[in-house]
């Protein structure tokens, strides 16, 4: 065994290098591109990309993922309680089912979705008569996000919700407690970690996310990945390139700062998750 | 659980949220569905030709319907084979020999979570045209320029092994965790098996369902993937969707109601791999 054990490690060499080389590769391309301007090493790209449309839209994406994560948080929170206290088992397994789903429903489809239902033609807007456009706009965005982020939030919750101990309860309300203070000094703190790691979730994955938008508003409501999108196919100038590339090491440095935000805190409130 | 509920039952407050629980429900379901109904009534009703069943048929006939759709399962099988091929030797390799490595595996296999796709497109773009410059001289050339081709990009293939690794890494972590590892692979080292038998008559066998899992969640991802291929200028299905609207709105909603299906469809999939093993 001493022979293998000394080239055991081996086997996990080709998913390291392949890592190394499609992960990393582009990586270094982003960085040195970010950091070049007319050939030469600069910060104007950098400095380019903090200003003007460029700031508004990444201003536009963080405040979008923002709502859409607490929105989402409190909404699929709630719907997670509902369908953990429901005696329906039925009802229980078809919940969980549709949320994982919709939790994995994004992309081009989900925008088609929302257009055929509350777009100009949609089938629901002309019934209630929604202004024309109404859709397309920062609040339209966030309620189309909602959709899977709510689900991600459920399935989130779910299991935590389940972790939740009636004696717990009991010992609560024998001390005197009532329902508010169970909540607020019980069940919230032990029930932190889930949720802040669902709302780093939900911003995450409303911050990446480009197919609906684009499909969506195009570039009526500006978001980042919007931006890189059009600064990487061309649509503008030539040599914008470099515009998208330290655009996209903004946007990893603001998802990097979440995780740094979110893992501290989840350390210190995860002692009583088991 | 059923403790908790009984206890709301005796409490005096019970009334109240059983009913404030049927609200919630009535607004989720009201939030959830009638997007699902709409959908399916656009595509089913034109205000010319009445109720028609006819954007599903289009859709068979559509051009590049058939191409597109080939092209993303044959970019999902191999996207499958490399990932599993790549990160199974590894795991076994960190969980038998290098449990030192383990938190590197941890750290590569959340990256890709935590870094936007978009960015790692940008970056993809940016290595392919400066090294093809850079290449073109040399007999690399021809491999730079044979993995961008649209018949069947391996690029997209590279990028989706990382986009996936993460769920492939969880799935597969979770299946080994079930097993003893060790013990299965030393017993049939001992016995005198090869490594490639032991890798694929010992480990594989018992990992079914995990590696089942681990497809199907990558065939989901691979079969819906928009940004990547459509930045770098390939037309697998997501993208084709997007094209196709363009000329039929009808056509494109019908697409996205056949594609949550689907999703549904290799969901149910991967839970009843996963249920059988638990009934076991």
């Amino acid at each position: 065994m001493n022979r293998t054990r000394s080239r055991g490690w081996l086997g996990a060499l080709p998913l390291l290098a392949f890592f190394a080389f499609v992960f990393g590769v582009p990586a270094i391309a982003l960085v040195a591109g970010a950091f070049t301007a007319q050939g030469r090493p600069s910060l104007a790209n950098l400095a380019q990309s903090l200003q003007g449309g460029y700031l508004t839209a990444m201003i536009g994406s963080v405040r979008l993922s923002a709502v859409v994560a607490l929105l989402g948080a409190v909404l699929g929170t709630f719907l997670a309680h509902a369908v953990v206290t429901s005696r329906f088992t039925l009802l229980r397994e078809a919940v969980l089912t549709a949320s994982g789903v919709l939790a994995n429903f994004g992309g081009v489809p989900l925008a088609f979705f929302w257009i055929a239902t509350l777009g100009n033609s949609g089938v629901v807007s002309g019934l209630i008569g929604l202004p024309s456009g109404s859709l397309y706009t920062f609040w339209g965005l966030a309620v189309v996000y909602l959709y899977f982020s709510i689900p991600l939030m459920v399935l989130v919750m779910a299991p935590a919700l389940d972790g939740l101990r009636p004696q717990w309860r009991e010992a609560a309300a024998n001390n005197g407690a009532t329902a508010w203070h169970y909540w607020r000094f019980v069940a919230l703190p032990v029930l932190t970690p889930a949720m802040l790691g669902g709302v780093v979730l939900l911003f995450g994955s409303s911050f990446s996310a480009y197919a609906t938008a684009n499909a969506m508003v195009g570039t009526v409501v500006p978001l980042v990945t919007l931006k890189i999108a059009s600064a990487l196919t061309g649509d503008v100038l030539i040599g914008y390139e470099n515009i998208a590339l330290a655009l996209s090491l903004d946007m990893i440095v603001v998802a990097g700062l979440v995780m740094a935000i979110y893992l501290p805190l989840q350390r210190r409130s995860s002692r009583w998750l088991h | 659980m059923a403790a908790l509920t009984g206890l709301e039952r005796v409490s005096g407050a019970a009334a109240r949220p059983r009913v404030w629980r049927g609200v919630v429900f009535l607004l989720a379901a009201a939030y959830f569905l009638i997007p699902l109904g709409a959908s399916f009534w656009y595509t089913v009703h034109t205000p010319v030709e009445g109720v028609s069943l006819s954007a599903y048929g289009e859709l068979l006939t559509a051009e590049g319907f058939v191409r597109s759709l080939l092209l993303s399962l044959g970019l999902a099988a191999a996207t499958i084979v490399l990932v599993l091929l790549l990160s199974l030797p590894a795991m076994l390799a960190v969980r038998l020999f290098a449990p030192r490595l383990r938190p590197v595996m941890e750290v590569l296999c959340t990256l890709p979570l935590v870094v936007p796709p978009i960015t790692f497109v940008a970056g993809i773009g940016t290595s392919l045209r400066v090294g093809t410059d850079v290449l073109a001289p040399t007999p690399f050339w021809a491999t730079i320029i044979a993995v961008q081709d649209p018949g069947f990009p391996v690029v997209l293939v590279l990028a989706y092994v990382v986009l996936v690794l993460p769920f492939v890494y969880r799935s597969l972590d979770a299946g080994l965790r079930t097993m003893d590892v060790r013990t299965l692979v030393e017993a049939a080292r001992n016995l005198g098996a090869s490594w490639p038998y032991v890798l694929f008559r010992v480990v594989v066998p018992n990992l079914r369902s995990a590696l089942a899992s681990a497809s199907f969640l990558t065939l989901a991802l691979v079969l819906g993937e928009y940004t990547v291929a459509s930045l770098l200028g390939y037309e697998p299905f997501a993208v084709w969707i997007v094209t196709a609207s363009g000329s039929a709105g009808q056509l494109s909603v019908a697409v996205s109601i056949l594609s949550l299906l689907l999703i549904w469809l290799l969901l149910l999939a991967v839970s009843t791999v996963f249920g059988r093993e638990k009934q076991k």
